[in-house]
This record gives C-alpha cells, sequence and structure tokens, in this order.
C-alpha cells in the first residue's frame, strides 16, 4: 500500500499533512483504487467553517460517489480548483497533485488523534 | 456477430426529402415577424419509409425481458404476463377519464379497492394507498408519514433516521427530502444489521428504521423481530423498503415482522413494465396506527358503491388523480390470476432459482456471506489477476445475458448482484451459469478478451471515464 509518511490519517480514507500553519487534505492511494476513475470533486466555499468529521465534499468515480470528510476542524483557505478539468490527477498523484483542500485548523490538537500510517494500514487490512 | 450501429437521423438527412407533404396554402401567406425566422436549427429532411425504417431497426435492438435473460439484482426483471396487457387494454379501462363522475368511475374505483385490500393482505397492513408513482416516491411518502405520525403527537425532536450500510441509496435520499438526517449503520459478520449498533443508536431523536429485508444482500435479516423491537422500545417507526418483496410473497408478512410501513413496487413485484417501459408504481402500506396519515385519495366502500376518500390526517395528494392507474390494472390482473398459492410458489420459485445459481457459482465467484440466500445474492467479480466485475458484466453481452447489477450493494467489493427472478427454467439457468464459468476461464487464458467486450454489440467497450469526466450532451454534426 502506497503511503505519504508526512501525512496522517483516517479512517474514511481523507490523509491530512501539515504545511506551515495549513493543514492539507486529500483522498488516499487506498481510496481511488478502490474508487477507480474518478470523474467529479466537488468542494466547499472558501471560508467555510467545518468541524471534525463533517462532509466537505464528495468524489464521484464511475462508479460509486463518496463523501469526504474533515480530518480536524477549520477553516477552508483553499480548494484545488485544477480537478475541476483534470479530476484524474486524485488517481495519478493523490499524496501530491491530486490534493483536495487546504484548510486553518481551529484546534490544531486533533492532529495528534489522527492514525498514524501504520495504523491506517491495519484499519484497511481489518476491514478486508 | 457485430452488428453495425444505427446512424443519427442527422446522418442520413439528405436536403428537400420529407416525410410529409402538406396540403397548399389556402389563406393568405403571412410572413413571421423580424427576428424570429431562424435558419440554423438543420432539422433532419428524411423520407416516410427511411424514418419507419429506422425507428423499427432501432426498436429490434432493444434487450428486454421478453428477448434475453435479465438478472439484474435489486430490479426483480421478472416476466410480465401478456395477459395484464389484454385487461389494461379493456375499453371501459382504457377509454375511462380521471374526472368521469362517482357513479360512472364504478369499474376503476372497484378495482383500486380491490388492489388495496390484496396489498394489504399479502404485506399485513391495515390501510394501503395507491397514490405513489414509483418506489422512490413510495419511501418518500412513508418518511412523510412517519413525520406525519411523531408530529402529531407532539413528538417534535426526532430528526435521525437510522439506515444500515446496505441500503438502497434512495433510502437516504427519502430521508433528506423529508427533511430529517441520515445515520448509517454497520452490518454484522452474517450480513444483517448490527444488533448492539442499532440498540446505541436509538435514542428519542430517532424517528425510525428503513430496513430493507431481505436486504440488498439477498439476506433475510435473521433477528428481524428484536430489530423491529428495538426501534418500538425507543418510540421509533420501522420502515419496509419493499423492493425485495418478491422474497417473502406469500411466506411471511412485514406487517407480522413489527413493519409499521412499507412501500411495494408493482413494477418489480407484481409484473407491471419496468425499466424504460414503466411507469412504476409505488403504493404504500401502513398499519391501523398509521392509516390516518396515508396520502390520499384512497378507494372505499360507500353504502352499496365504492368512493374516494382523503384519510383523516393525511399527507395530502403526491400525484395527481389516482396513481398510475394503468399500472395497477396490471398488478391486480396478475395478483388474481395467480391467487395466494399461486403467489407463494412465485417466491418458492425465486429463491430456489437463486440458491441454484448460487450453489452452481459460489466456487468460482465467491460469494462473500456464506448464507443460503433469498431470491437474489452476491457475488464478486475479481476472478483472475487484472479481470474485474465489470468486464465480466460486458462479456456476458457477448453471450446474450444482461449483465447483472454491479458495484451494489457498497459494502462488498467488486459485488455482483444476480437476482434470476421466478420465470426462467433451468435451462436458462444452467445456460446463465456455463457462460459466467467460461468466462471466468477466458479471464484467466486472455484477460484482454475481458477488458475489450462487448465484441458482438453495434458499439464496444464505450468510455465511461471520457463521458463522465467531458459529456458532449448535444449533437455536433
Amino acid at each position: 500500500m502506497n503511503l505519504d509518511a508526512n501525512a496522517k490519517y483516517q479512517d474514511s480514507h481523507e490523509w491530512a499533512r501539515q504545511e506551515g500553519d495549513l493543514i492539507v487534505c486529500g483522498i488516499t492511494d487506498h481510496a481511488q483504487d478502490s474508487l477507480s476513475d474518478v470523474v467529479y470533486v466537488e468542494f466547499p466555499e472558501v471560508g467555510a467553517s467545518l468541524g471534525k468529521g463533517e462532509v466537505f465534499g464528495v468524489v464521484e468515480s464511475v462508479k460509486a460517489a463518496s463523501d469526504l470528510y474533515m480530518p480536524m476542524s477549520g477553516e477552508i483557505v483553499e480548494v484545488n480548483e485544477a480537478l475541476e478539468d483534470e479530476p484524474e490527477l486524485v488517481n495519478s498523484d493523490p499524496f501530491g497533485a491530486g490534493w483536495m483542500i487546504k484548510f486553518t485548523p481551529s484546534d490544531p490538537a486533533q492532529w495528534d488523534a489522527l492514525l498514524s500510517g501504520d495504523e491506517y494500514q491495519k484499519a484497511v487490512e481489518a476491514e478486508g | 456477430m457485430w452488428q453495425a450501429p444505427e446512424p443519427l437521423l442527422f446522418e442520413m438527412s439528405s436536403p428537400g426529402r420529407t416525410a410529409c407533404s402538406l396540403p397548399e396554402l389556402d389563406v393568405p401567406e403571412t410572413p413571421l415577424p423580424e427576428g424570429m425566422v431562424r435558419d440554423e436549427v438543420n432539422l433532419p429532411e428524411i423520407s416516410e419509409l427511411e424514418l419507419v425504417r429506422h425507428y423499427t431497426r432501432l426498436s429490434q435492438k432493444n434487450f428486454s425481458i421478453d428477448t434475453h435473460f435479465y438478472p439484474l439484482g435489486s430490479c426483480t426483471m421478472k416476466y410480465n404476463p401478456k395477459v395484464n396487457e389484454t385487461a389494461a387494454a379493456m375499453q371501459g379501462f382504457a377509454r375511462s377519464h380521471p374526472l368521469q363522475p362517482r357513479w360512472l368511475a364504478q369499474g376503476n374505483l372497484g378495482l383500486m379497492y380491490q388492489l388495496q385490500e390484496a396489498l394489504k393482505e399479502i404485506a399485513g397492513f391495515a390501510g394501503v394507498s395507491l397514490q405513489p408513482a414509483a418506489g422512490a416516491h413510495g419511501e418518500f411518502a412513508g418518511v412523510l408519514i412517519m413525520r406525519a405520525y411523531h408530529l402529531d403527537r407532539g413528538d417534535t425532536k426526532r430528526t435521525k433516521m437510522l439506515i444500515p450500510d446496505s441500503a438502497h441509496g434512495t433510502n437516504p435520499a427519502s430521508v433528506a427530502m423529508s427533511g430529517f438526517e441520515a445515520v448509517q449503520l454497520p452490518s454484522d459478520e452474517r450480513g444483517n444489521v448490527d444488533l448492539a449498533a442499532l440498540k446505541a443508536a436509538c435514542d428519542d431523536t430517532v424517528v425510525g428504521l428503513m430496513l430493507t429485508n431481505p436486504n440488498t444482500l439477498g439476506l433475510f435479516e435473521e433477528q428481524i423481530e428484536e430489530v423491529t423491537a428495538t426501534i418500538h422500545n425507543c418510540g421509533g417507526l420501522v420502515y419496509g423498503d419493499g423492493a425485495n418483496l418478491n422474497a417473502l410473497m406469500g411466506v411471511a408478512r412485514p406487517g407480522d415482522l413489527g413493519f409499521d410501513v412499507m412501500h411495494f413496487n408493482l413494477h418489480k413485484t407484481f409484473t407491471t413494465p419496468h425499466g424504460g417501459g414503466g411507469p412504476g408504481s409505488g403504493p404504500v402500506g401502513v398499519t391501523e396506527q398509521l392509516a390516518p396519515f396515508l396520502p390520499g385519495p384512497i378507494a372505499a366502500r360507500g353504502d352499496d358503491d365504492y368512493k374516494l376518500v382523503m384519510p383523516e390526517k393525511s399527507i395530502g395528494r403526491l400525484k395527481a388523480f389516482n396513481g398510475n392507474f394503468g399500472v395497477l390494472i396490471r398488478a391486480l390482473t396478475y395478483i388474481a390470476m395467480l391467487g395466494d398459492e399461486g403467489l407463494r410458489d412465485v417466491t418458492f420459485n425465486a429463491v430456489l432459482n437463486a440458491n441454484y445459481l448460487k450453489a452452481r457459482l459460489e466456487n468460482v465467484y465467491p460469494v462473500k456471506y456464506g448464507r443460503t440466500c433469498m431470491h437474489e445474492f452476491v457475488a464478486m467479480g475479481d476472478i483472475a489477476e487484472g479481470v474485474h466485475t465489470m468486464d465480466i458484466a460486458k462479456r456476458l453481452i457477448d453471450y446474450g445475458f444482461h449483465p447483472p447489477t454491479v458495484y451494489f450493494p457498497l459494502i462488498v467489493h467488486e459485488a455482483l448482484m444476480i437476482e434470476p427472478t421466478e420465470t426462467e427454467s433451468k435451462e436458462t439457468l444452467d445456460a446463465f451459469v456455463d457462460a459466467l464459468l467460461k468466462i471466468a476461464e477466458e479471464g484467466k487464458q486472455n484477460a484482454d478478451l475481458l477488458h475489450n467486450a462487448p465484441h458482438t454489440t453495434p458499439v464496444t467497450r464505450l468510455d465511461e471515464v471520457s463521458a463522465a469526466r467531458k459529456p458532449v450532451l448535444c449533437y455536433r454534426g
């Protein structure tokens, strides 16, 4: 399983990475592989304040549409507009060019509660 | 053998051809107002014969239950007996009008009454409304009834609807349409609702539970009575998604199992046209305590005739006039032709056929929950390196079978959901299994044969990804 060593995870298959004061968030390589070809990503409004676990958007593939969940509470400062024209970046580079949102965390301590790469991998394996 | 694609009418167009000739103008010619004349419309110009041939050829490409086996899981694509059409074409029905006065519509009202009574008996309910136009509309009606019931008791804090993760996607959609919040429940390792999670989720904010039984895995909820009692104990109601009634009819009644409200899919269980050939019909049945809230009008007995009445606390009308009336005729015809023993045999054979297919296939196409199934089952299609369920489905078309439902329910990886229905012969079922087993062999020998399938259709593998990412929605001739 491909993981980003600098990222943390949650069991709904989002990754989060610290970038200065911001958190960058996308979906994992395992998630894009399960979804198959991503055809559309729906983003939140920039400026929206969302709580940890709240839905920030929807990722749609030829197989299914899935909600995307905030890994931490925060205010959205940027969304990856490149995905509007090239949603396939989520498939080709899920941890890089396929990032989805950047937000300012309102409770930075929530970072510690996210899963490490190893813990996420175990959670996926337990899912079968 | 590969067939050529049918050209579009635009591609067949030739200037000056026409399928009709208008009579000579016998009034003074008046030009259209300035700016209203458009010459860029590009309408096709075709002769009558070319037009007839075009549509006849298209009609012959139709894939339907009247031409092929159609094991589309969850959709109950059973044969629709032609006697249904004979009944629906009877002049008294076909030429009637919904605004006819009561005394002139007694046949229609009587038919509605009899169908309501039959559905009540089949499902064990106290009241039925035939208003909803299709399954999801029936669900919406059911959730509105649940809402009206709680509000009528002055209970305003119930906002959460519990829905298992195996549910049809229409369930949470109906909940959202009704202004409630959907809360997902996990399934346990036998494919049932996880009872512990259900108990933990139950409190005085719960509107109720939406449950399909058998569920979308084709499995009967083994603790159904405990599930319904748990919801009732917290003051909630249990909604039954009647999509899978074809597995229970004549054997178990949802009303007896603790369901408070359920929709029927007449277009699945009761052999009315379905798929592109609808319209559907989704009557809703309820227990005695919910009957005052039914959508209306519903048919009732007068002193010596039939009439339409609005239930006392009705959620109101959901459809113009009296539901999809032409569909109701077909459903009652089916019920009357079979009778109670016939309907029970339908259930037995639907379950038997599904288990026969499962037994012949499960060594090659694994089935996640190894229980006896009901009218359908969910296998997995990733049977060889690099082969996916979609490849299996597309290759089946080459063998003359409609593909099963794929990638649903979402909780089964590479799902291949197979529902044969009761109307297929053993020979057809065997031919289908043989094709699937052969495809599995092909997948091991030459996966590309499957990746590029279908090979025999006018258009071969469609590029669904480009179609979704860069849709072209208009003809660009």
